[in-house]
């Protein structure tokens, strides 16, 4: 699932797994919450980890001030 | 990819073997760039087709999206390939949607460059050098490559036996057994030959097995 558009603004799948990463979580948990295969999640974060939406810690992922600036 | 030099001039490319890991690879998708490697604890069935906008491609297309939901059951994800472009595969995927009533739930990689299909050999230059025939690359949850199949171009693929491959796939992993031709679900199993004298004496008074001899042994599974 592409993220980020090329204008810069998020799909609504983006906005959906940055709005469930205030708290730390790993892929396995964002896909059980938004009950999405783990292969779309894992391509989705890395998206945005590179765009600088979210960050990683250990194999978690929390959003980023660039994250809250777009929801 | 690992290339065999043979007599200097001739260079044949080695290509997945069941047993081998599955190569990896980074491609463009219909559902965005997606690696291998995100499809990791999760089996993937990874198949080409000739080309978008092609009837028998299509009443594939149909047929796979239609296992699709069975083989998540199964912890199983599909993912398409051709060489077209991934707006080509868009247009197709919402033709098929607005022509036959189906979603397209799967990623199609749009593997223009052949890159793809040419680490998994699923170009056949006797039949196109510009389209893929079709290939099935069962992959594990351990990205090991678990079954191949090659279909020519005119020859659309039976879903029944691609079903049948994972239940039995996963039969083997479970239970340690092998399955005989023809097998399904709930039909008796086979057990793996003895290797050594003693255990084939064993086998033969092994009264949880029905025997026709020691190295023909099957059982119910419980």
């Amino acid at each position: 699932m592409a993220c980020v558009n090329p204008d810069g603004t998020l799909s609504p799948s983006a906005k959906g797994v940055l709005a469930i990463l205030n708290q730390a979580l790993t892929a396995e948990d964002v896909s059980a919450k938004l009950n999405q295969p783990l292969f779309k999640v894992r391509a989705s974060l890395r998206e945005m980890t590179d765009a600088g939406l979210i960050k990683s810690e250990g194999d978690k992922y929390i959003i980023t001030e660039i994250g809250r600036g777009k929801l | 990819m690992e290339q065999i030099n043979i007599h200097q001039e001739n260079v044949v490319n080695s290509f997945p073997r069941i047993g081998s890991p599955a190569p990896q690879f980074e491609a463009v998708t219909t559902h965005g760039n997606l690696k291998l490697s995100d499809f990791k604890g999760t089996w993937l069935i990874m198949f080409s087709h000739p080309a978008d906008f092609t009837p028998v491609c299509t009443t594939e297309f149909l047929a796979f999206a239609q296992i699709h939901p069975e083989l998540r059951k199964m912890n199983c994800e599909l993912l398409g390939l051709s060489i077209d472009s991934v707006y080509s595969h868009i247009a197709w995927a919402r033709n098929v949607e607005e022509k036959f009533n189906q979603k397209i739930t799967f990623p199609i990689i749009a593997d223009l460059n052949k890159e793809v299909a040419t680490l998994y050999g699923m170009i056949m230059p006797g039949e196109s050098k510009t389209e893929t025939s079709r290939c099935v690359f069962v992959i594990d949850d351990k990205q090991m490559i678990r079954a191949i199949i090659y279909y020519p171009l005119t020859t659309g693929r039976n879903m029944d036996e691609i079903l049948r491959l994972m239940q039995a796939l996963q039969t083997t992993d479970k239970h340690g057994v092998a399955t005989p031709a023809n097998w399904r679900p709930g039909d008796q199993v086979i057990v793996p030959p003895p290797k050594t004298q003693e255990m084939a004496e064993e086998r033969v008074r092994d009264k949880t097995a029905s025997c026709k001899d020691w190295y023909f042994c099957k059982k119910d599974l419980k």
